[in-house]
Parts: structure tokens; sequence; C-alpha cells
């Protein structure tokens, strides 16, 4: 007889092996799922994680992709080990490109030195206003963290919407929902002669590497994992819940809004209404299967970043709707969180159990 | 305002409240049982998608229907194993369950993008729906708005008048307890967990059977996390749970209302009006700390694990 068992202490190996193992797991649903379609479940598989990274073409729009969702989910990484339920990534991404394209737009005409950092502080600071609303609600009116982010997420959207089609809509644009074309002093550098990739991954790896030492060095980080650990002896510790749930917060905040703005003055170069595929939602599986560590979240953000590049790909080549991506995303996190049982328990055999 | 538009108005707003009504109940009873599901959204989209895609296939509503609470139970059991099986996390599996609906739906429902079936048709209540304005308003509705009334009272009945509505409060605030009086905690849980499914199931299906008769890629547009909020405000209890869902209709149409009188303003910006609302609705109702501690079911959003019984 087989059966389950409580660890006595959780399993180092199965932590970490967990998210490789639900990985493969999706792998073999997919390939399933794309043999019941009618579709070469290998040579899907080849279109969605090896032709993402088989030039430099691809590699450099794969690394556009992996930035957003890097930034976001380091920020979320810290906040969920806060028990901080910051569901709000996508409306302080887009927070940040909305507040960031206000700036940008004073600077069409103007090739001022001042005309990119002014435009990446005014998506930072945007970012963090939109993290900052939900954090006042539950600190001062107990509001539930979760409903109040996903409701800014679809106001921020919203408002984003209204922006391009009103106030910041392009006056010679033939009326088309979108802003002005950012002047070339406002644009962030690109990386390599041919290709996307622009400053903005070189600020999310460095912002990760900062937020590992603020973790795993620093006093605060300390607090912030205690903190999640075990509120009560947080408390009795005398540390300051509100604080660190503000930092957790307006850092997730400056983090997703400069994802945002670095997307309108990267890639795209003005602001449209489609600025983010749903990063947001995505750097949410990001944090969970990079175990809530800035580490983990570099690693994890390159798998989702090559799946979204992979989800284009087999669109065109394959004709296989884009929605996939979506679907993959959700079954990842359902692997991944029934591998975490068995950081908890293991299955023993009974027999062995009675010797 | 003119008496029509009044008519109109509070029509459309009771049209507009029962998605959220039929979510907002099969949540409820799932965490009174201490089952939080934010998977709401997603099931909600499967229910829109297959709903929609069984009343194209076979010409009949009833099979839309049938199939919407299929699927409901089907999405709700993934998330019910994993959460009161596996002991995994209620917040990240029910996020989880929500990001699997909005793909999976986006992916199966591709192939009928555009496509219109015949939805529901309204059924007149003799005499009733003669009546001025009431008439209009509550009588001369699609067979769903009844049912989710009808719904409602039932579940009202059994939770507050019935040994099953017991049953249910007993695993909902002591799950131990319960355990130690023979309850099966786990078998209550899984079925108010696939209830909640089924409900929210058919709460998509209204959308796409007869709110707007096609399917549309997140057509739900945030109504399933609009209920998880209205059983909040609501404070579990099934009355305030009617009320709400009507009341966050008439929100939701609004800019219906203001458009009628002449206003101006985008529509872009009317179409914030249920999240601002939601949020400015919580934040008056949660800020007595106390109190929503004492209405919740005390064991909301905790696992429980017989093997760990001592």
């Amino acid at each position: 007889m087989i059966r389950v068992q409580a660890r006595t202490e959780p399993s180092t190996l199965m932590t970490f092996a967990s998210p490789f193992l639900a990985i493969v797991l999706t792998l073999v649903f997919g390939s399933i799922l794309f043999s019941a379609l009618g579709k070469d479940p290998l040579q899907a598989l080849y279109v969605l994680l090896v032709l993402p990274l088989s030039d430099a073409y691809n590699i450099s729009e794969m690394l556009v992709k992996m930035g957003p969702l890097l930034l976001c989910a380091v920020g979320l990484s810290l906040c969920y080990r806060a028990n901080m339920w910051n569901i709000g990534a996508e409306g302080q991404l887009l927070a940040g490109a909305l507040g960031g394209s206000a700036v940008a737009l004073m600077f069409v005409n103007s090739d001022s030195m001042l005309a990119m950092p002014l435009t990446l502080l005014g998506g930072v600071a945007s970012g963090m206003f939109w993290a900052g609303i939900p954090t006042y609600l539950k600190i001062k009116f107990n509001s539930n963290l979760i409903l109040t982010t996903i409701m800014l997420n679809y106001i921020a959207l919203y408002l984003l919407i209204w922006a391009v089609h009103g106030p910041l809509r392009d006056p010679d644009g033939f009326g088309f929902p979108e802003s002005a074309m950012f002047s070339d002093a406002t644009l962030l550098p690109v990386l390599f002669e041919s290709g996307r990739v622009h400053l903005g991954i070189i600020l999310a790896l460095l912002l990760a590497l900062f937020a590992w030492f603020l973790l795993s060095k620093s006093h605060l980080g300390f607090k912030i994992r205690v903190y999640g650990a075990d509120e009560p002896a947080a408390t009795y510790a005398g540390f300051n819940a509100k604080a660190i749930s503000w930092f957790v917060m307006l850092f997730s905040g400056a983090l997703a809004g400069l994802a945002g703005v670095a997307e309108v003055a990267g890639p795209i170069g003005q602001l449209t209404p489609n600025v983010s595929p749903g990063y947001g939602y995505s750097a949410i599986i990001v944090a969970y299967l990079g175990r809530l560590h800035p580490a983990g979240a570099i690693i994890a953000s390159i798998f989702l970043a090559i799946l979204y590049m992979g989800g284009d790909l087999a669109q065109i080549e394959m004709g296989i709707p884009i929605a996939v991506v979506g679907m993959f995303q959700g079954v990842l996190l359902f692997f991944l969180l029934a591998c975490d049982f068995f950081i908890r328990y293991r299955i023993v055999s009974s027999r062995e159990n009675m010797a | 305002m003119d008496i029509d538009l009044i008519t109109q108005v509070l029509f459309a707003a009771i049209k507009t409240g029962t998605p959220l009504l039929f979510i907002a109940l099969g949540e409820a009873i799932c965490e009174k049982t201490g089952v939080l599901n934010l998977g709401q959204e997603g099931m909600m989209l499967m229910g829109a998608v297959v709903g929609f895609m069984a009343a194209y296939a076979t010409g009949n509503a009833g099979m839309g229907i049938l199939g919407a609470l299929l699927i409901g139970m089907v999405m709700s059991l993934i998330f019910g194993f994993l959460v009161l099986h596996l002991g995994a996390n209620q917040v990240a599996t029910g996020l989880a369950l929500s990001i699997f609906g909005g793909g999976l739906s986006a992916f199966v429902g591709s192939s009928v993008v555009g496509q219109t079936i015949t939805g529901f048709q309204p059924i007149e209540i003799p005499v009733l729906s003669d009546l001025p304005v009431i008439g209009k308003v509550l009588f001369s509705h699609d067979p769903l708005v009844y049912l989710a009334i009808v719904m409602a009272i039932i579940i009202s009945f059994v939770t507050n008048k019935t040994r099953l509505g017991l049953t249910i409060k007993a695993v909902g605030e002591n799950p131990h307890a319960a355990n130690a009086i023979g309850i099966k905690v786990l078998k209550v849980r899984y079925l108010a967990v696939m209830f909640g499914g089924a409900m929210a199931g058919l709460g998509g299906a209204y959308m796409s059977l007869v709110y707007t008769p096609m399917w549309v890629e997140n057509m739900t547009a945030g109504r399933g996390w609009i209920a998880l909020a209205l059983v909040v405000f609501a404070s579990w209890r099934i009355g305030n749970i009617v009320l709400g869902a009507y009341l966050f209709g008439l929100a939701s149409i609004m800019h219906l209302v203001l458009q009628g009188m002449g206003w101006s303003i985008s529509p872009n910006l009317l179409a914030m009006l249920p999240y601002v609302a939601t949020i400015v609705v919580m934040v008056i109702i949660s800020a007595d700390k106390y109190k929503e501690k004492l209405l919740a079911p005390r064991s909301l959003g905790k696992p429980f694990d017989p093997r760990q019984m001592a």
C-alpha cells in the first residue's frame, strides 16, 4: 500500500525541483493537446521553445518581453513574501506607461538630455502612486488588497484608453487612438544595432540583483522574510508592519511603473491602447515559478518570455491560436502548486512505515 | 428623467445584475464552508464560451446552459483537488484558475468568434407584466432572471432553516469540531466548490446566451471579481447579495442614464464606474475591522487536512 505522509521538515530539494517538474508536466500536457488538435507535437514544442532562441533577432525579441515580466515579478515576489497579495502589477504597469507618456509628450520636439530620465521618473512615480492607493486603503480602511488591486487594473486600463482617445491623442494622427511618436531623446537606447532590445532589460536585471541583495543581506529584507513567515513573531519583535507593507507595495509599484514606461519609451515608441499583453498577470506566475526570489524570477522570466515569443511564432508558423500562451501559463501554475505538495509531503509504502 | 427612461434603466439594471447574482450566490456558499475560490472569472469565461458553443452546435439555448453548468463544475474540481486534497494555497490556486480559464476560453472559443445565436426569449408573466412600470421592470424578463431569484430564495431557506445549512456553517466556522461530530468536511467543501463552479458557469452562460448573445474574448470584463467583492460587502448574507447584485447592475449601466440625461462624458471614463464603485463600497463596508471579522466564516481560506488530525 502506498500512502502519503507529512514530512517533518519541508524538503529543500523539492522546493527547487518543483518548478522544473511543473514545466516538464506542462510540456507533456501541451504535447497531448497538440496531438489531439492534429498538430505535430514535436514541431509545436520546437516552435514554442527552441525557435525563440534560434537567431539574434528572436533572442532580442525574447529579451524585450523578458524585461517587463522580470520587473513586475521581482516586485511581486517581495509583496508576496510580506503577505501583501498585490495582483495589481498590470494596472501599475499601465499607470507607468500612461504617466511616462504624459511626460514624454512634453518633449516631442525636444532633444533635451532630461527627456529620457524625466519620462522614466514619470512612469516610476505613476506606478508607485497606483500601488499606493490600495496600500493606503488596506492600511487605513482594512480593504481587501486582492480585490482593490484587481479593480485598479481595470480602472488603469480604461484611463489609458480614455487618454489615447482624448488628451494624449496625436492631434495630427488622423483620429487614431495613439499618441504622437516620442522624440529620439526620449527613447531608451537600443543595445545592439539590429533588434529592439533596449536599456530596459539591463535596468531590470540590475534591479533584480538589487532586490536579491536587499532580501538576503539587508535588515529590511530580514524583516520582510520574518513578517511573511510568521506575522505574530514579527509583531512581537516590534517590526513596523505598516512600514513593511508600504515599502514592498511602493517598490513593486515603482518596478511595474518602470516596466510600463520602458515599453512605451522602448519598443513601442508612443502610447497605444495595447501596451501590455498581460505582463502584470503573467508576472504572478513568474514570481511563483521563481520561488518568490529575485534570482529565481530571472530564470522564470526567461522561460515565460520564451513562451510568449513561441506563442507568436506558433501562430505564424502553425496557425495555433495565440491564446495557447495564456492557457499554458495557467496549466503551469496548476502543476507548480500540485508539485509543491511534495515539499510538505512524501509518498511512502505502508510496509516500510510499519517496520 | 421621464418614466419610460426610469423603466428602461431599472429593467436593464436587473438584467445586468443577474450574472453577478448567480456567481455571488455560488461563491457565498463556497465561502460559507471556508473555501475562498478566486477563480470565478476563469470559470465564468469557460461557462460563457462552452455555453455559447453548445447552444451554437445544437441550436438549443438550454443545451448551452447544461454545458455551462458542467464546465463550471469541471473547472471547480481542478481547484478543489489542488486546494482540498493537496492543501495548495487557496489564493494562488484561485488566481491560477482565473488565468487558466481566461486563456483556455480564448483558445477554444477562437472558432466561434463573430457567430450569433438566438438566445433566450423573454417570458412575460401573465397579468403581472401588464402592470405599469413594475410589469416591465420585474415581470417581463428572460427565464434566467427568474431562476436567479428563485435560487436566491432557495439558498436563503437552505442556509438559514435546514440541517444542511447548519452543516455548511459548522464546516466553515470550525472544521475540526465538525469533523469530530462526524461531518465529512472535505466532502462538504468539494460539493460547495462544485456548486460555486456550476453557478459561475451559469453566470458566464448568461453573458454569452442572453446579455450579448455572442462570444468575445474576456467578455465578462471582471464581473467574476466584482462578484467576489459583492460577497464580502453583503457580509455573506443572501438578502444583501440580491440587493447588491442589482445595485451593481445599476452602477454598470449608469452611462446609459447619464447619456439619457444629455451628459456628454467619455464612455471610457464611464466604463470605470462599476470598478470605482466596488472600491468605494469596499472601503465603506470593511472600514469596521471587527464587524468583518465577526461576520466572515472563521475558517475562510484556511486548509483543513484530515491527515494532520491529532
